[in-house]
């Protein structure tokens, strides 16, 4: 009973020597375990005499709480020590790049065609599509272009007989659709289009949108809201000047070329836009009787409008592409810069 | 159209600087392409005369000339020109003017004697391009000491315009003048001329054997002129300036009439003609001897003008060389006639040529004009290569001609399709000066065409008349409005756009190929594919339409390979095209190309090159999107331009619908790809038609799982073991998977070990271990009778 202060003394002096949990443990079963010395202090209760009894309990039972407690207080310091360790063990160099398949990336022209459709899928046009090998009569003739008509020589066409040929433009897209849909109609036509003229500013292919609105009531105020809108929207310019210019196309009456003010130097003059501060980007018009009537639309009852644009100029004035030739040369240096 | 502005100024003159008449052209729907000076920068030039010319002493190629150029002394001059002679009007530069490039005349020494100032060539004074022969020669009635500048107004743009084929009235001054004259609602000014009374009576007679083709052919035989006459300097500097080069005075007038009215005309010598004037339909094989020298064969239908005994010009094209003028010419028998625009259309391409004549015809020339045209012909070659006319034979078919028909404008639509209201005064005024007739009615107009307006036949094109006049910029802006209307979505449809983003996502570049191929490329990687080729084709490596993706696909590979990229990963979605134009299939496909590293090169990714079953993982991830994976199937199969042993077609409910594979090493070899390469094709639709998810319900009971190692031999499909074991395992079986394929050691050679987890769970129960022993049971027995499977220990 008398060497319980020694016996504290000793059991304080091995919690703070313990260097790991498990060497706590051991003292702990050493102190306080069923056959430990402060328990066998308890288990010789018995011997003291009675009136003696409950003070020696008493102070054994401090002695084994203040123990147990420092073997907890010992227990959790060597437990943050070991997370401790274990966490700067674990440390690792978070700049190293992660691992793992880069993103690839989508050709810039089919960007720009999404973003199109899309924008125009806002207002309710769907988009539709075709086949590009067509005929002389979806090409051509049902859209008011007649055999040997001069209008034949604005597009070089490819043929492969006297009737069939690569499509010009998207526009027998339209006339597929008007021929299967009644008006209301709303449509945008992306897809490839073809024209035998190759050199640093053609290729024999590239890409077009075409769009067209038929209802009742249509008019050319509302091609030109359309189709100014959708030039702000595309280039995020909402102050971008818009200008219609009349020209000419055998599909569309009244017609219009499309100018914007140049978003190169912003109407200054510079190279891209030959130092007019204009670019020419689409070209628009409302639909012409002859086509409603190749379609078997009612002219007199609706009018509708029709746009079209060429998505690898939109491209570039969009992105700053200066060589028309990448788009079709597929070096990944050129594509990644679209990811 | 190019055209001086001087000359347009003739007719009407706005009060416009010539950048804001351009911009008033092109914004009326007609585009000023360029404008450009006639002449060089220079001042100090003046008329001058050779007033004496005596030979260098020094110098055999040189003269010492006298000039007097209005000043109180003669000039002495050196010259080099040797074209230069005493009396000659030239253009002279003094001592101290500035030539064309800042070059500045001053007094100098040539081989010891002294010259002020110089004579100049045409294009010293950037009046030609190139160089000139000699010095400019000036008419006789040039005022000495007058500056050149202003005497040929120099001062002057040639402003050139691109015409839309629709406006052929617009290819001639009067034309242009009209236009101007209606934008800036001023008069315009037609030069006079006046009917030439016949010097005598004779006449060619003229037959048309197609009226409907040449429904007006107006002729006359001037007799007597001077072919060595000159044309005048200030219609030579006219031609000029509308870039037509000056050939000899006949050839010249002509010209100019044409550009002045717009009728294209002909002279042909009379003596070289046999009997009559022949319009008619060319036989067969006809041949004709062309101006430019070109010796050709007509083609039945070619409508041509002909005598009693040879054809001699292509109507409306290009005349015949062995009628033509030229030195010794002294009669003549001109043309001026109406073909149709129908009956011109097409021919001058068909015999590769474009000439002045055909774009005009070909749009369509005021057949009002043939008459007037012949006149002011007439009266130009009269006062330079003298002559006397007979009268005028016209040959008119009026049935056949295009003559003021007659269009209804309504007032309602007008306002409707601009969405403004015009002035009836404008309305009437625009058309008027346009040279309309408009009668006004109840609903709006009347409106009769005139004659040069081919253009015009529908209300609609009056409308745009009106709006272009009027100015776009005028038309209000507004948005079509429409119902709300809610349109139909599939929603088991996957958008072709998903699909290349999940491409993307794993690490592929989108790649847009030519869908026309070099024939050799296709047959090497697709041997025996029909597909159509082009008749007028680029290049022959762009001849044949693509029948499958890969040749686009491959080329753009080794474009890669070829700039040290090692890692390549692309796709392509487009049509091929299948079979040949009367069987003609065009299908959307789905295509990609890997080679290279699995994974980007990184610290911590392994080295290895991509194999087969990467690309197949890219394709079963592409697959899952369609919520279908019990539709698909890859089948070992056989491909031309693919490795024998690498290949798969792929099954979409037990149709073909693509390939997957390696390329041939044979294949590789010949197109120089060093590299290991796999391709994948596959039908767009089969991809984009996919299924609504369909909800089961979660089992609360625990699953179970056996592993079992089943060892085939080497031939045997996994994907065919796997079916039958699916077969066996019955319903409750909710995955299995192969998690091991191992030969080596312990398996017996030409055999394989595969390891296959199988996992049951019963919606409603606990599975005990008796069912699924008997379930294992039945698959080894199954895998064991159909696959001489053994289990192994």
């Amino acid at each position: 009973m008398d060497h319980l202060p020694q016996l504290v003394a000793e059991a304080r002096a091995a919690i703070e020597s313990a260097q790991d949990v498990q060497a706590l443990d051991e003292v702990r079963v050493h102190f306080l375990g069923k056959k430990g010395e402060i328990t066998a202090l308890l288990k010789s209760l018995g011997q003291l005499p009675p009136e003696e009894r409950p003070k020696a309990g008493e102070r054994i039972n401090e002695a084994k709480q203040i123990l147990s407690s420092e073997l907890e207080a010992r227990k959790q310091t060597l437990k943050d020590a070991e997370l401790d360790a274990r966490l700067a063990r674990e440390r690792i160099d978070v700049t190293l790049p992660g691992r793992g398949e880069q993103t690839g990336g989508l050709h810039p022209v089919t960007r720009t065609l999404e973003r199109i459709e899309s924008l125009f899928a806002h207002i309710g046009f769907d988009v539709a599509v075709g086949p590009e090998i067509e005929d002389d009569y979806h090409n051509f003739e049902a859209l008011n272009i007649p055999a040997h008509h001069p209008a034949r020589g604005m597009a070089d066409t490819f043929y492969f007989d006297a009737s069939r040929l690569l499509r010009t433009h998207t526009s027998p897209v339209q006339v597929r659709t008007m021929k299967e849909q009644a008006p209301p109609i709303r449509i945008v036509c992306p897809g490839r289009v073809y024209r035998s003229d190759s050199d640093l500013t053609h290729t024999p292919m590239f890409h077009q949108v075409e769009g067209l609105l038929v209802d009742e009531g249509v008019s050319f105020a509302d091609l030109k809201g359309t189709i100014e809108d959708f030039l702000k929207a595309f280039f995020e310019r909402e102050t971008l000047s818009v200008r219609f210019r009349p020209s000419y196309f055998p599909f569309t009456e009244p017609s219009a070329e499309v100018d914007i003010q140049c978003v190169m130097c912003g109407g200054e003059g510079c190279r891209v836009c030959s130092h007019s501060g204009w670019l020419e980007v689409m070209g628009c018009g409302m639909v012409h009787p002859e086509v409603f009537r190749h379609s078997g639309i009612d002219a007199e009852r609706y009018t509708g409008f029709a746009f079209g644009m060429g998505a690898e100029r939109l491209t570039m004035l969009r992105y700053g592409v200066n060589d028309l030739r990448l788009f079709f040369e597929n070096d990944l240096r050129f594509l990644r810069q679209f990811g | 159209m190019r055209f001086s502005e001087t000359w347009l100024r003739d007719w009407v003159s706005p009060e416009l600087t010539t950048q804001a008449l351009a911009d008033r052209i092109t914004m009326a729907g007609l585009e000023v392409d360029a404008i450009e000076a006639v002449a060089g920068d220079f001042e100090g030039v003046v008329v001058a005369e050779v007033v004496a010319k005596e030979p260098h002493p020094s110098a055999d190629k040189l003269n010492v000339c006298q000039v007097n150029d209005g000043s109180d002394e003669p000039m002495q001059v050196v010259c080099g020109a040797p074209n230069v002679a005493v009396g000659q009007k030239v253009p002279f530069a003094r001592v101290n003017a500035t030539l064309p490039g800042d070059f500045k005349i001053t007094k100098a020494k040539l081989r010891g004697v002294e010259s002020r100032g110089m004579i100049c060539s045409a294009s010293e004074l950037e009046l030609e391009e190139g160089t000139s022969a000699g010095i400019l020669v000036l008419s006789e009635e040039a005022p000495i000491g007058a500056s050149l500048r202003d005497w040929l107004a120099l001062d002057d743009h040639a402003i050139e315009v691109d015409l839309t084929p629709n406006r052929g009235d617009c290819l001639s001054l009067k034309g242009m003048a009209r236009e101007v004259g209606v934008l800036s609602r001023l008069p315009v000014t037609a030069p006079e001329t006046d009917m030439v009374p016949a010097a005598h009576q004779a006449s060619f007679p003229v037959r048309v054997e197609s009226p409907e083709k040449c429904p007006r052919y107006a002729g006359r035989i001037i007799r007597g002129v001077d072919v060595s006459a000159s044309t005048p300097l200030w219609m030579t500097e006219r031609l000029r300036r509308s870039g037509v080069r000056a050939i000899d005075p006949i050839v010249d007038v002509t010209n100019y009439v044409m550009l002045e009215l717009g009728q294209p005309m002909h002279a042909f010598d009379l003596a070289r003609l046999n009997d009559a004037i022949v319009v008619r339909e060319a036989q067969d094989g006809e041949r004709l001897t062309l101006l430019d020298g070109q010796d050709i064969a007509l083609r039945a239908g070619t409508l041509v003008i002909a005598d009693e005994k040879q054809p001699l010009a292509i109507a409306g094209v290009m005349g015949g060389e062995a009628s033509g003028v030229n030195a010794s010419t002294q009669d003549i028998f001109l043309e001026s006639a109406f073909f149709s625009p129908l009956a011109v259309a097409g021919q001058a391409r068909s015999y590769g040529l474009h000439t002045d004549a055909s774009h005009r015809f070909e749009r369509g020339v005021d057949p009002q004009l043939a008459q007037i045209a012949i006149e002011r012909a007439t009266q130009l070659l009269l006062s330079i290569v003298g002559g006397e006319p007979g009268p005028v034979t016209d040959v008119m078919s009026p049935e056949h001609l295009p003559l003021g028909h007659e269009v209804v404008l309504r007032r309602e639509r007008l306002d409707q399709c601009l969405a403004l209201v015009m002035a009836d005064d404008d309305v009437v005024d625009i058309l008027s000066r346009l040279g309309m007739r408009v009668a006004a009615m109840e609903a709006g107009w009347r409106v009769t065409v005139p004659s040069w307006r081919f253009d015009i036949t529908l209300e609609e094109d009056l409308i745009e008349e009106l709006a272009r006049i009027h100015g776009y910029d005028q038309v209000p802006v507004r948005r079509p409005s429409a119902r709300l209307k809610l349109s139909a979505s599939n929603e088991a449809h996957q958008p072709l756009a998903r699909l290349r983003r999940h491409l993307v996502a794993r690490g592929y570049q989108e790649a847009i190929t030519y869908s026309f191929v070099a024939p050799e490329l296709q047959e090497t990687l697709t041997p025996g594919a029909v597909a159509p080729y082009l008749a007028n084709p680029i290049s022959t490596d762009m001849s044949v339409m693509r029948a499958s993706l890969l040749p686009g696909l491959v080329k753009a590979l080794s474009h890669n390979l070829n700039r040290q990229q090692a890692r390549i990963r692309l796709f392509e979605t487009g049509l091929v095209f299948r079979g040949e134009l009367d069987d003609l299939e065009q299908v959307a496909m789905f295509g990609g190309i890997v080679c290279g590293p699995r994974h980007p090169e990184g610290w911590s990714s392994s080295r290895e090159n991509v194999d087969f079953f990467d690309l197949k993982g890219d394709l079963e991830s592409l697959m899952a999107l369609t919520q279908q994976p019990g539709a698909w199937r890859f089948d070992a199969g056989e491909h031309p331009g693919l490795h024998p042993g690498q290949t798969a077609r792929i099954m979409c409910d037990d149709r073909h619908v693509g390939w997957v594979g390696a390329l041939h090493p044979g294949v590789r070899a010949s197109l120089g790809i060093k590299t290991n390469a796999y391709v994948f094709e596959l039908e767009v639709e089969a991809l984009t038609q996919g299924e609504l998810p369909a909800f089961a319900p979660l089992s609360r009971h625990p699953d179970v799982r056996r592993d079992l190692a089943l060892v085939v031999r080497d031939e045997v499909p996994v994907m065919a073991l796997m079916d039958v074991m699916r077969e066996q395992a019955g319903e409750w079986l909710v995955d299995m998977r192969l998690f091991d394929v191992y030969q080596g050691e312990g398996i017996e050679k030409g055999h394989k070990s595969l390891a296959l987890g199988l996992t049951w769970q019963h919606p409603s129960r606990t599975l005990n271990d008796d069912e699924i022993n008997q379930l294992v049971d039945a698959i080894v027995g199954e895998a064991k009778t159909r696959f001489a499977a053994v289990l192994r220990s």
